[in-house]
C-alpha cells in the first residue's frame, strides 16, 4: 500500500494545525472519557464496588454480557458467510443484498425497536400468532437478543469486505488446485487470512451489542432486574439522581469501549509492520 | 478488475443458504411486518400523522440540528484526516485511536457525560455559563450530541484516500510554482471530495437517527428539542402504533435514500481513484 510520506511540521502554519488537532481531539473526546472514570471513582474505589455490586445493576451487567456472548458469535459467523458470497462470487441481485446488509446500519436504533415490535408484538404481524401459541418475545431477554442481532447485522461482514475483495482468491485457488477440500480450504487458508480482521469484526460487534440503547429500550420493557441492560439501566439511575450509581455502570462500558480502541490500534499497527 | 472463477471456488451454495435465511428472518421479515402495518393504515391517516404540527416541528429540529452537526464534524473531520496522514508528532497513535471512541462508546454512555459536562457546574457548564451560553435542554445540545456520535465518519472516509494520495505530489506542484491553497483546490481537494461527500452524508444520517445520546441532553419539549426519534418512542408508550410506525417509516425512507447516496458517492470516488 503506498503511504504518502508522512513528515515532520516545518512551519508555524502546519505546527498550528497539529495544534488545533489536538485541542478538539482532547475537549471533545479525551475529557468526556476521563469524566466517566473521574466521576465514577469520586467517592472512592469502596463506593464504586458497592454500585457496581448492587443487585440490579449486577443483573444488568449479567444480561448484557449474555446478551453478547449469544449475538457476537452468530453474527460474525453469518458475517464470514455473507462477506464470502460478496467478495467471491458475482450474482444477480448482490447490490441488493448488500444494501440490505447495510440497512441495520443506518437506520435509527428506535426504528430498528419499532420494526420487532411490528413483528413480535401483540398489535404486529406474528403477535396474535405467538400469543395462541403461548409464546412472549416481546418484553424479554429473547426481544433483546433478536433485536441486538438486527442492530449489528452489518459490522462482521463489513470488516472483512474490503479485506477479502483486495486480497483476492489465489491462495485459495492454490489450495483447492493441490487437493485441499473446501473446508479444508476455508479452515486452513481463508480463515488464517483475515484472522484480524475477524478479530476486529468481533469486537465492534461486541461494543455495539453490549451498548444498545435505543432499540433494546423499545423491545426491553425496561424491567428492573429482569430485562434491563447496562445502558437502560445507567438511564434509570440517572433519572433516580443517582449519579455516582450511573456512573459507576457507565465505567464498566466505557472499559470495554477502551479495550475497543486498543485492540483496533494494536490490529492497525500489526499490519502496516 | 480482478478476473473471477465463480466455478473454481466452493461455498456458494452453502453462504447463499446462510445469508438469505438470515437476512429473510432477521432484518427483512421485520422490515416487511412493518411495511404491512404501514400499508393497512390508509393513505389519508398516514398524511395526518406524518404531516401534524408535533411531527412538523420534530422533522425541523432533527434535520437542521443535524444539518449544523454535519458541517463542524466536515470541518473538523477534514482537519483531523489531514494532521494524522500528512505529519509525523508525538500523540499521533493517540490521537489516532481517540477519532474512533464515539463509535465504540453506547449512546447512552455519551448522553450521560454531555449532560454532565454542560450541567451549569459542569466542566464546560461553569465556563460557559457566564458567557449566557446553556446547551443543556436546548438545541445546541441536540447539535453536540449528534456531532459527538459522529465524529469518525469523515476522518474515517477521508484518511484513507489522503493516504493514497502521494505527498511528493504536493511538493512537485509546490515546486512548480503552485500556492499552497492552489495545490489543495486543485489537487487535493477533487481527489478527496466524493469520500468527504460521502462521510458528511454518513454522519447526517446517523444524526438524524441518533436517540440515546440526544435524549439525555434535549430536555424533550415538544416543539421546540424533541427529535423524530424521540416522538416515535413517545408514540409507543401512548399506545399510539400507527402514530409509532408511521414515522417510523419516515425515518426508514431517509435512511434509505442516505444508503443510496452515499453508495452513489462511494462508486464515484472509486472510478475517480482507478482514473488517476
Amino acid at each position: 500500500m503506498p503511504v504518502a510520506a508522512s513528515r515532520k511540521p516545518q512551519s508555524a502554519g502546519q505546527l498550528a494545525l497539529i495544534a488545533a488537532a489536538f485541542v478538539l481531539a482532547v475537549l471533545t473526546l479525551l475529557v468526556p472519557l476521563v469524566l466517566i472514570f473521574t466521576f465514577a471513582l469520586r467517592e472512592g474505589i469502596g463506593a464504586y464496588m458497592a454500585n457496581i455490586l448492587q443487585p440490579t445493576t449486577l443483573h444488568a451487567i449479567m444480561l448484557t454480557v449474555v446478551t453478547a456472548v449469544v449475538v457476537v458469535p452468530i453474527n460474525v459467523a453469518v458475517g464470514v458467510s455473507l462477506a464470502w458470497l460478496v467478495a467471491r462470487f458475482q450474482f444477480r441481485g448482490r447490490g441488493i443484498l448488500v444494501t440490505i446488509i447495510e440497512l441495520p446500519a443506518s437506520v435509527s436504533p428506535i426504528v430498528a425497536g419499532v420494526v420487532y415490535l411490528f413483528l413480535y408484538g401483540a398489535q404486529g404481524l406474528l403477535g396474535p400468532f405467538l400469543q395462541s401459541a403461548g409464546v412472549q418475545i416481546m418484553f424479554t431477554p429473547l426481544a433483546i437478543i433478536l433485536v441486538s442481532l438486527f442492530v449489528t447485522a452489518p459490522f462482521a461482514a463489513r470488516s472483512l469486505l474490503p479485506l477479502m475483495q483486495q486480497q483476492g482468491t489465489e491462495d485459495e485457488e492454490v489450495a483447492l488446485s493441490l487437493g485441499a477440500s473446501g473446508w479444508q480450504m476455508f479452515w486452513h487458508v481463508t480463515l488464517p487470512n483475515i484472522r484480524w480482521a475477524l478479530l476486529y469484526g468481533a469486537v465492534l460487534t461486541n461494543a455495539r451489542v453490549m451498548g444498545e440503547f435505543g432499540a433494546v429500550s423499545v423491545v426491553s420493557g425496561s424491567i428492573r432486574g429482569q430485562t434491563n441492560t447496562l445502558p437502560l439501566q445507567i438511564t434509570q439511575l440517572f433519572n433516580d439522581f443517582n449519579i455516582a450509581g450511573a456512573f459507576a455502570a457507565a465505567s464498566t462500558l466505557a472499559l470495554i469501549a477502551v479495550v475497543t480502541l486498543v485492540v483496533k490500534a494494536v490490529l492497525e499497527s500489526g499490519q502496516r509492520a | 478488475m480482478r478476473p473471477r472463477t465463480p466455478h473454481l471456488l466452493p461455498g456458494f451454495g452453502l453462504t447463499m443458504g446462510v445469508s438469505l435465511f438470515y437476512l429473510t428472518l432477521i432484518i427483512v421479515l421485520p422490515l416487511v411486518a412493518m411495511l404491512l402495518k404501514v400499508g393497512g393504515m390508509g393513505w389519508e391517516e398516514f398524511w395526518r400523522i406524518v404531516s401534524s404540527n408535533r411531527a412538523m416541528a420534530a422533522y425541523r429540529v432533527t434535520f437542521s440540528s443535524a444539518f449544523i452537526a454535519t458541517i463542524i464534524n466536515g470541518v473538523m473531520g477534514l482537519l483531523l484526516a489531514w494532521v494524522l496522514t500528512r505529519y509525523t508528532f508525538p500523540g499521533r497513535r493517540l490521537l489516532d485511536a481517540l477519532v474512533d471512541l464515539p463509535f465504540a462508546l453506547p449512546t447512552a454512555v455519551a448522553g450521560l457525560v454531555l449532560v454532565t459536562l454542560f450541567a451549569e457546574n459542569g466542566w464546560y457548564g461553569t465556563v460557559l455559563a457566564p458567557l449566557g451560553i446553556s446547551v443543556n435542554y436546548t438545541q445546541l445540545g441536540i447539535i453536540i450530541a449528534m456531532s459527538f456520535t459522529s465524529i469518525p465518519f469523515v476522518v474515517r472516509t477521508v484518511q484513507p484516500v489522503l493516504e493514497e494520495q502521494e505527498a511528493e505530489l504536493d511538493e512537485v506542484a509546490q515546486l512548480l510554482g503552485a500556492n499552497r491553497w492552489q495545490v489543495f483546490s486543485r489537487i487535493i481537494w477533487p481527489s478527496i471530495q466524493p469520500a468527504f461527500l460521502a462521510g458528511c452524508v454518513l454522519s447526517f444520517s446517523r444524526s438524524l437517527g441518533e436517540f440515546g445520546a440526544v435524549v439525555f441532553i434535549a430536555g424533550n419539549l415538544p416543539g421546540l428539542t424533541e427529535v423524530v426519534s424521540l416522538l416515535i418512542f413517545i408514540r409507543l408508550e401512548e399506545y399510539s402504533y400507527e402514530g409509532a410506525a408511521a414515522l417510523a417509516f419516515v425515518l426508514l425512507v431517509v435512511a434509505f435514500i442516505t444508503l443510496l447516496v452515499t453508495n452513489a458517492l462511494t462508486a464515484w470516488q472509486v472510478r475517480y481513484a482507478g482514473r488517476s
